[in-house]
């Protein structure tokens, strides 16, 4: 069934639930290092690989990171919660238990408001943030594609195992209808702009930071109860989100259009096709046998604690962008490449250092992007804002032209020094010798006559024929400005 | 609840499974008497056990018990993998997975 | 050597070395020489350690010699229970599963043992993962008990009790879920006790119950108790229930209890609940006689009241398989220890880890997995693990309300003394658990308990438990030093000197 005469039938309901992995120096129950990349199995200890007699004890860290995820969806903090142990049995599980929280979270009760691109503000009731661990990662060898069917056997790497994570989950998201999932799309964007600012995780959706379990239910109208939902797990990509609940509206309207019913099952998304397949139903294997992890003592985190950390909490994305997109006067789409590009706080830094919005922007998103892209770092290593703010003030004070100030920043970025100090050493300064230019000036007026003849016939933009052998003559020194009222005084004159 | 209906050799097998031991069918009807006879001794603690008492997890109170956020000295990967049965490329090395996440 | 320092208490063996009069290396030798003598018929041990322990005992010789400052115990051994983990030196918590897993790290418990310089003589025998109260569960044989040897030791600790019983050893390292530690104390005619719950740090303990389990010292005197629990106190940061108040002078109390009047005024709780009805005749005239001297002695003996105790042993028994259901499946033979593939059909990770569990645990550990799995699962909860849980609080206030009456509480540690092999009937299961009653409510509240001999009831040796209020452990060994003071006197010797040492004619005899 089309997508359109799904959502004109039913009406969708959302549950999402985000796993975001906490930025800590350690994993959440012990001091192995939460780090990625290196070799396999090289950052675990006798606990998070579920070593016979290891214990866990709580990362005070990850539990100050989790109360700033709680208070910034508005969450109440709990007065006391404990940990409790789920138990199932699978190979990437070190202990055959994921400590978690099962009725006792950390956070809950709270709300954000997720913004769409035309601005419409969508507010999503957040149950609970919890905390629990990660697993660690399987690969699978020998079967197609490294998927787990028909694999010979897997390989397991603890490096993630015990890694601290926090699961946001929502209450239904319901009344969206057909933006249901660019709602989906956008509150996951949200969660992704809080973790970033909050400092909490870097976030990164295409490195497994931020994972994405899409609920997805639909009825009749509003007033009817909800429908049997499924669990797209894993979705990592904002398209993906939006590609997930389209397909499984549409997927499931046209059973429910056939007379059929909604099997509750767990189903894994497709990038290649933005399909959704069946994983495995809901079922009495899914007895997890909660019950509270002895090991651990209960955290009971005291107010003035929360209120100490409430009071240290960064401007929250959404109240930021609205102040930037008023003080800057910049489009909602500029803004949200900044944003995308991780670039909000070098760009504020550099507006703040005294460069306009526009020039902050241009040379971040522009000159900056393009030699972090081409050398494969993250931009903001490679100058700071108070050199950029500098370099455009070369320009404004007329001392730089944009491809000298690109030559510039270049010896900036090899850390050669300050813009001023690499235009002094280089001797790019904008030649403001007259001497030379009008010798330059004259040179080209005398061996291009026939460009002459044009400009003095009216054809003003002629003149700039005779720029190139200016700037060739001037090592492309030459103030353009300047060059052109001379040639204008010789000829007119 | 000490009269609750009698554990079956099939409810035993279903707990075998979620406990992940193979057992014959012996061992379940076995396992199923066993356990019968202990549930009708030990389901005596619902007697008791009313609304007004809490409950107890942890033997001593505490609470709070934090560790600060410092990388202490995790294992080498040869230690990590020492009891491993089997391992390759320095991962453990399991048998094909055919339940999925 | 005209003196045989198997004979010796850790106390005197330690005054000795310090004294000049033999080094460590001569005490370590004694024992291993003892331990290689004995042990084909006693069983105390699953691994020897011979290298470790020597080497151990030469450095703290060549330290001692060198002049430096030395724990007071340095250079006396000890035996661990299996469930201690020790890196580079196999830990098996008596389970084929873990028959030749060598850990890559070390439990606190040992780490404080090396600091200490305590030779190590090995690993001592224990009903598997700690499940049993006869040793008979071990993957590895059965121990006797050297008082006679077809009987059992006691358990789970049994190895560790045998091994301070039968001169292998003069301190001993065991672990208490349920009484493990203070039944086969009583069993062999030892002093055992089980800590206050958070004393002595879990980390590296191969767990079974985490809200149960502690570790506790053996010995044959309550002073060499003592020093050992002293050893291995303190706070953990390892292990978040591990108390982080400072570790009380437990040898102070024993050398307060040991001077005459210490007695005097001090309240002996006995137990209205525990009746004498549920005790072996013997056993309850050698505790009464015990009890008998220490009122003589100017202690006050009054009755206390536990109407939660019937409901105790239930809640332990839901209590304590559930918690060991969750910390066994662990063992799936996928990281470390045993893996076993099914003989027919398909080969993958799930059927690897149920034939891996089926032939790696006993079949009394299986039980217990069950009968966890059930009392966690959903819609048996609230009646089980969660009335369970509402039964410990009972059992809390009751013992809080009879400590406003006694100092202590006691009782007999068990209705009977060692029982002969095979006595635990797998067609009985509730037969053995019975026999807990007395031990297993210091576990579910969490306070210390002693076990210490109160005399002989047919030759065999009879156990006097006392409980004190949590962080009280210094009450246990006041008390115990002094009862077993007047014990000792009233017998003329103590009891451990009377236990039979050859036990060679004997050992055809049994066939366990």
């Amino acid at each position: 069934m089309k997508y359109e005469d799904a959502v004109a039938t039913y009406d969708p309901a959302l549950g999402i639930e985000v796993h975001v992995e906490l930025g800590t120096a350690t994993k959440m129950f012990d001091d192995a290092p939460n780090t990625f990349g290196g070799s396999a199995n090289e950052n675990t200890t006798p606990t998070s690989l579920g070593l016979p007699g290891a214990l866990p004890v709580v990362n005070r860290m990850a539990i100050e990171y989790a109360i700033r995820i709680g208070l910034a969806l508005g969450c109440q903090i709990a007065e006391s919660c404990r940990f409790a142990r789920k138990n199932y049995f699978y190979p990437d599980l070190a202990k055959n238990f994921q400590t978690s929280q099962a009725d006792e979270p950390i956070a809950f009760d709270g709300s954000i408001d997720v913004e769409l691109e035309d601005g419409t503000i969508v507010p999503v009731a957040i149950e609970r943030a919890h905390m629990e661990e990660d697993a660690g990662k399987n690969t699978h060898v020998g079967g197609a594609s490294g998927r787990i069917h028909g694999a010979d056997h897997s390989l397991v790497d603890y490096n993630r195992a015990g890694v601290p994570l926090v699961e946001i989950v929502t209450h239904p998201i319901t009344g969206v209808g057909d933006r249901a999932p660019e709602v989906a799309a956008a509150y996951v964007r949200t969660l992704r702009d809080i973790f970033r600012a909050l400092g909490v995780s870097e976030a990164r959706m295409e490195q497994g930071n931020v994972r994405a379990d899409i609920n997805v239910s639909l009825r009749k109208d509003a007033d009817a109860p909800l429908g049997t939902r499924t669990e797209t797990k894993n979705v990592n990509s904002f398209r993906s989100i939006d590609r997930a609940v389209r397909y499984e509206i549409a997927r499931q309207a046209e059973i429910l259009d056939q007379g059929g019913a909604i099997v509750q099952e767990t189903r894994h998304f497709h990038e290649s096709d933005g399909s959704t397949s069946s994983g495995r139903p809901k079922s009495d294997a899914d007895d997890y046998r909660y019950f509270p992890e002895p090991d651990l003592v209960p955290v009971a985190p005291s107010r003035d604690w929360v209120e100490e950390i409430r009071a240290g909490l960064p401007e929250l994305p959404a109240a930021r962008r609205r102040r930037l997109l008023d003080d800057w006067g910049i489009s909602e789409l500029e803004i949200r490449d900044i944003i995308n590009a991780g670039l909000l706080d070098p760009v504020e830094a550099t507006v703040v250092a005294g460069a306009t919005p526009d020039a902050a922007r241009k040379w971040w998103m522009g000159e900056i992007a393009r030699v972090a892209k081409q050398r494969e770092v993250e931009a903001d290593g490679l100058a700071t804002p108070a050199n950029v703010a500098e370099l455009q003030q070369l320009i404004d004070d007329g001392k730089l032209n944009d491809k000298l100030a690109r030559k510039v920043l270049a010896g900036v970025v090899e850390g050669r020094g300050t813009p001023s100090q690499v235009m002094e050493a280089d001797g790019l300064q904008i030649v403001e010798d007259t001497g030379a230019l009008e010798a330059a000036v004259d040179e080209a007026i005398a061996a291009n006559p026939d460009v002459v003849e044009k400009i003095r016939g009216g054809k003003m933009q002629a003149v700039g024929a005779l720029m190139g052998p200016i700037m060739k003559a001037t090592r492309g020194q030459a103030d353009a400005g300047t060059a052109r009222e001379m040639i204008l005084a010789r000829i007119n004159g | 609840m000490a009269d609750a209906a009698a554990i079956t050799a099939g409810q035993v097998e279903h707990l075998a499974e979620l406990a992940r031991i193979a057992m014959t069918s012996e061992e379940l009807e076995k396992t199923a008497g066993d356990l019968n006879e202990i549930l009708a001794n030990v389901a005596r603690v619902a007697e008791v056990a009313t609304d007004d008492v809490p409950a107890t997890s942890h033997p001593i109170p505490l609470t709070n018990v934090l560790r600060d956020d410092v990388v202490g000295s995790p294992l080498t990967a040869e230690q990590a993998l020492s009891g491993a049965p089997a391992s390759e490329d320095g991962k453990f090395l399991v048998p094909q997975i055919l339940g999925e996440d | 050597m005209s003196q045989d320092l198997t004979r010796l208490t850790a106390a005197q063996l330690a005054d000795g070395m310090r004294a000049g009069e033999y080094t460590s290396t001569d005490v370590t030798r004694a024992h291993l020489d003892r331990i290689e003598a004995t042990d084909d018929v006693i069983g105390s041990f699953i691994s020897v350690t011979p290298d470790v322990a020597l080497a151990t005992a030469a450095d703290v010789d060549r330290r001692r010699a060198a002049g430096e400052d030395l724990h007071p115990f340095a250079g006396v051994p000890v035996s661990l229970k299996d469930v201690v983990v020790t890196a580079g030196i196999r830990t098996t918590a008596g389970s084929k599963m873990l028959e030749d897993w060598v850990p890559p790290y070390d439990a606190t418990v040992y780490t404080k043992i090396k600091a200490a310089g305590l030779p190590v003589l090995g690993k001592t025998n224990m009903d598997e993962f700690a499940m049993g109260s006869t040793t008979e569960h071990s993957a590895f044989g059965p121990t006797r008990n050297p008082w006679d040897t077809t009987t059992v030791p006691g358990g789970s600790s049994g190895g560790a009790a045998s091994s301070a019983a039968a001169f292998q050893a003069p301190l001993a390292v065991g672990t208490d879920t349920g009484g493990s530690v203070r039944q086969p104390a009583a069993f062999t005619g030892t002093v055992g006790v089980k800590p206050t719950y958070g004393s002595v740090s879990r980390y590296g303990i191969v767990a079974m119950a985490s809200s149960l389990d502690q570790v506790g010292p053996l010995g044959r005197t309550v002073a060499d108790a003592a020093a050992l629990h002293q050893l291995m106190a303190g706070h953990d940061q390892r292990d978040s229930t591990s108390l982080s108040d400072g570790v009380p002078d437990f040898l102070a109390a024993v050398e307060a209890g040991a001077r005459d009047g210490s007695l005097q005024g001090k309240r002996l709780g006995t137990i209205r609940e525990l009746s004498a009805d549920d005790y072996d005749e013997g056993v309850r005239a050698a505790f009464v006689s015990a009890l008998e001297l220490a009122r003589k002695a100017g202690a006050e003996v009054v009755e206390v009241d536990m109407p939660s105790l019937r409901y105790a042993l239930d809640a332990y028994y839901l209590i304590m398989p559930s918690e060991a259901s969750s910390n066994l499946a662990r063992y799936d033979g996928m990281r470390f220890g045993l893996r076993a593939e099914p003989e027919t059909g398909p080969v993958t990770a799930e059927t690897v880890m149920s034939t891996t569990r089926a032939a790696g645990f006993g079949a009394e550990v299986k039980r217990r997995i069950l009968l966890g799995t059930y009392a966690l699962s959903a819609g048996y909860y609230d009646a089980y693990y969660g009335s369970a849980q509402k039964v410990r609080t009972l059992v809390q206030r009751d013992l809080a309300a009879a400590f406003e009456k006694a100092d202590v509480l006691v009782s007999p540690t068990a209705p009977t003394t060692a029982l002969p092999f095979g006595v635990e009937n797998d067609d009985d299961p509730m037969a053995l658990y019975l026999g807990d009653a007395a031990t297993i409510p210091a576990n579910l509240a969490g306070i210390p308990g002693m076990s210490l001999p109160a005399g002989l009831a047919n030759g065999m040796p009879v156990g006097f438990q006392l409980l004190a209020p949590a962080r009280e452990d210094a009450r246990l060994y006041e008390v115990g030093s002094a009862i077993e003071a007047l014990v000792t006197d009233a017998a003329g010797a103590p009891l451990w000197a009377g236990v039979p040492t050859d036990y060679a004619a004997e050992s055809a005899t049994t066939s366990a």
